[in-house]
């Protein structure tokens, strides 16, 4: 047929980058950001790239992110959800009142209790869960366009807030809540190398389980030196992040306050460092559980198919209508999840909190490639672009922007990020 | 004679109130190719749809190996042993070919998660048979030549061992050769006994492949003949009028 003369005989050279196997996309995504941490770099005199600054960046990148990577199967299934801002803050009212309120007041828990902070959670996420299942049944059964649904909601939801909690600000938080909010929650050095090297030790195996899995079905596999120097590299990155966050230490006043909890005698001499906050930690299993369900399961199959054909979907015999209200329902637990860490890092509910959330998380699984023409996008994308985003925003800070200035470059950016990707598409031939 | 393999009686199916299938009954047994002729917008495709689960009939009854069968939706239809490959080539363009084979019948693992290397290597198995020049396992379908996307359509319902076969113009969109390919496909699978229904246009193709052929003009059947009993004249006479040949029409 026609494409003997395409496909068989493998050139005998192939480039460095084909060799090794890596997305070349993903490569593009992580220059363009280490680019613009060197630019900002140079512009604050070495004070961007300082590892208090990237503690506190990855920190601020949290909430958005773990937003985004839900955003990115709405996306692909060629939906939209632009209530996800609301729906953060509908989440974080009824959390706040509920370990505030009604769980010290009403169920007779005395503030502080241990379990408070948990029901909280529980009820959080199943808030969330509930409000994002309802949105996408009238999308999926009603055939309601998912920009009016969730347009709607962002009404909705963002002023259902305002009226439970009047309009108030809630808090303080329980503490046990507030470790999530990142710097009140860290693992500190020990625990840090420890997770770092687990990390890094699940990689290598899983790199080397997949080669096996490979060689057993006989296909082809890359040269043994590149599996080698890829699983170095992941092992560097994993490695060399937590390094980073293991060498901002913590300030001796602040270590004065808690000796107990930095492990030391007295505040000076301490070198207590904060390490991998617990909010980062729950960035990374929350990537790597979507990045689970986008590739190994079922249910990512079949989000991924919905994108490409709907139609060919539903022949299929995929129930499409019931795979929007599991999406929709995911991005919303993904918008409780977001909403405890931005409430814990903020101490509070405020009433404003997660306003024009839905812009950035769309615009950072967008800059991270996801296509809104549907079917194509990926996890890994989205967090990367979330952290270009949240860089350029507090890189411009530092540098002293004025605020309007701000705003028109990370617009320009989103526009170019998507001309850009539809560029490489287009010289790599892919759709 | 044996019990057919699908019997289609007096379906109607209306679409606001155009009557694209009018009261129209249709049978087909194992090991025999029946095809669909008429005009676009004839209703082939509809009452075809009817039997695959894509549209829901408003009035008739299926019987499948003389049985009740209700078919609501395309899983009903592949719970029957039902597989329809479609004019539309109903792939999900941006997956490989062995995602698009196992579209809704995945291949898992101990731990529920799809087994991708196991999946491949089925495709790779049964592409070999089907058309062994294939190699673009890693693409996307998007990338694939018409005759490749088909073959990939085609491996889909072999694979699952489908006992009815609906083909939509499965030619359409393939150049000579490649249409050779999936006219010796046929043939081997009607000898394997499966039922087919071939929708096509052209009268030469339906009298070479097909036992019988159904006509049909403005949603209604206009004749079942059997293919040596007629000439390509008498089979465009019944689409163009809507009679059946003088010489048959006892």
């Amino acid at each position: 047929m026609s494409d003997q003369t395409a496909a068989p005989a493998q050139p005998q050279r192939r480039s460095f980058l084909s060799t090794l196997e890596v997305d070349t996309r993903l490569l593009g995504m992580i220059g363009a950001f280490v680019i613009v941490c060197l630019v900002f770099n140079v512009l604050t005199d070495g004070r961007f790239l300082t590892p208090r600054n990237i503690f506190n960046l990855s920190i601020q990148t949290v909430s958005v992110a773990i937003m985004a990577t839900g955003m990115v199967f709405v996306i692909v299934t060629r939906h939209i959800d632009l209530s996800v801002g609301a729906l953060l803050a509908t989440c974080t009212a009824v959390m706040a009142m509920t370990q505030t309120q009604i769980l010290p007041q009403m169920m007779g828990l005395e503030i502080g209790h241990p379990l408070i902070p948990w029901i909280t959670v529980l009820v959080g996420l199943l808030t969330g869960a509930l409000i994002g299942g309802f949105q996408g049944y009238l999308i999926g059964y009603q055939m309601i366009p998912a920009f009016i649904v969730t347009l709607g909601g962002l009404l909705i939801w963002r002023n259902v807030a305002w009226h439970m909690t009047d309009g108030q600000t809630i808090g303080p938080l329980n503490e046990t809540f507030l470790l999530f909010g990142g710097i009140n929650g860290t693992l500190g050095v020990f625990w840090s190398w420890i997770v770092g090297l687990a990390a890094a030790a699940a990689a290598a195996v899983g790199l080397l389980m997949a080669r096996r899995t490979k060689i057993s079905h006989g296909f082809p596999v890359k040269p043994m030196w590149a599996e080698v120097a890829v699983i170095g590299a992941v092992i560097a990155a994993i490695l060399g992040f937590v390094a980073v966050l293991n060498s901002y230490t913590v300030p001796d006043r602040v270590v004065a306050r808690d000796l107990a909890r930095w492990g030391c005698e007295t505040a000076e001499n301490c070198n207590a460092a904060y390490g991998i906050p617990y909010s980062v930690l729950l960035l990374i299993v929350v990537a790597v559980v979507m990045t689970v369900i986008a590739q190994r399961t079922r249910l990512g199959r079949y989000i991924f198919a919905t994108g490409g054909n709907p139609d060919a979907a539903e022949l299929s015999g995929i129930n499409t209508k019931m795979l929007t209200v599991k999406i929709f329902a995911m991005v919303g637990v993904l918008c409780a999840l977001g909403g405890i860490v931005a409430s814990a890092r903020l101490g509070y509910h405020t009433n404003d909190i997660g306003t024009l959330d839905e812009l950035r998380v769309i615009a950072a699984a967008v800059i991270g490639g996801t296509a809104l023409s549907g079917g194509v996008g990926t996890i890994y994308g989205a967090i990367i672009g979330a952290l270009i985003m949240q860089s350029l925003q507090s890189g411009m800070a530092m540098v002293g922007v004025d605020a309007p200035y701000q705003n028109i470059v990370v617009g320009f950016v989103l526009v170019l990020a998507v001309w850009i990707d539809i560029q490489y598409r287009k010289f790599s031939g892919a759709k | 004679m044996a019990t057919p393999l699908v019997e289609l009686k007096d379906i109607s199916i209306a679409f606001g109130g155009v009557k694209a299938v009018d009261h129209v009954s249709l049978d087909l047994y194992p090991g025999e190719v029946v095809g669909l002729l008429g005009h676009n917008g004839a209703g082939k495709s509809t009452l075809i749809k009817c039997l695959s689960g894509a549209y829901r009939k408003d009035a008739g009854e299926i019987l499948i190996n003389g049985k009740h069968a209700e078919i609501n939706n395309p899983r009903d239809a592949r719970a029957h042993n039902i597989e329809t490959i479609y004019q539309t080539l109903a792939l999900a363009d941006n997956l490989d070919a062995s995602a698009n084979l196992f579209l809704g019948r995945e291949l898992t693992t101990a731990f529920g998660t799809v087994d991708d290397g196991r999946m491949e290597a089925e495709t790779r198995k049964i592409m070999g048979r089907l058309n062994p020049n294939f190699q673009k396992f890693h693409a996307p379908v998007s990338a694939l030549s018409g005759g490749q996307r088909q073959s990939v359509a085609i491996a889909r319902a072999v694979y699952f061992n489908a006992k009815i076969l609906i083909m939509d113009e499965p030619t359409a969109a393939l150049g000579p050769q490649e249409t050779q390919m999936v006219a010796e496909l046929i043939q081997e699978l009607k000898r394997e006994g499966l039922g087919i229904f071939l929708i096509d246009h052209d009268v030469h193709q339906v009298k070479e492949l097909c036992d019988r052929a159904a006509v049909m003009k403005n949603g209604q059947l206009v004749g079942v003949v059997k293919v040596d009993e007629v000439s390509t004249d008498d089979l465009l006479a019944m689409i163009i009028a809507g009679k059946k040949p003088e010489h048959l029409a006892a």
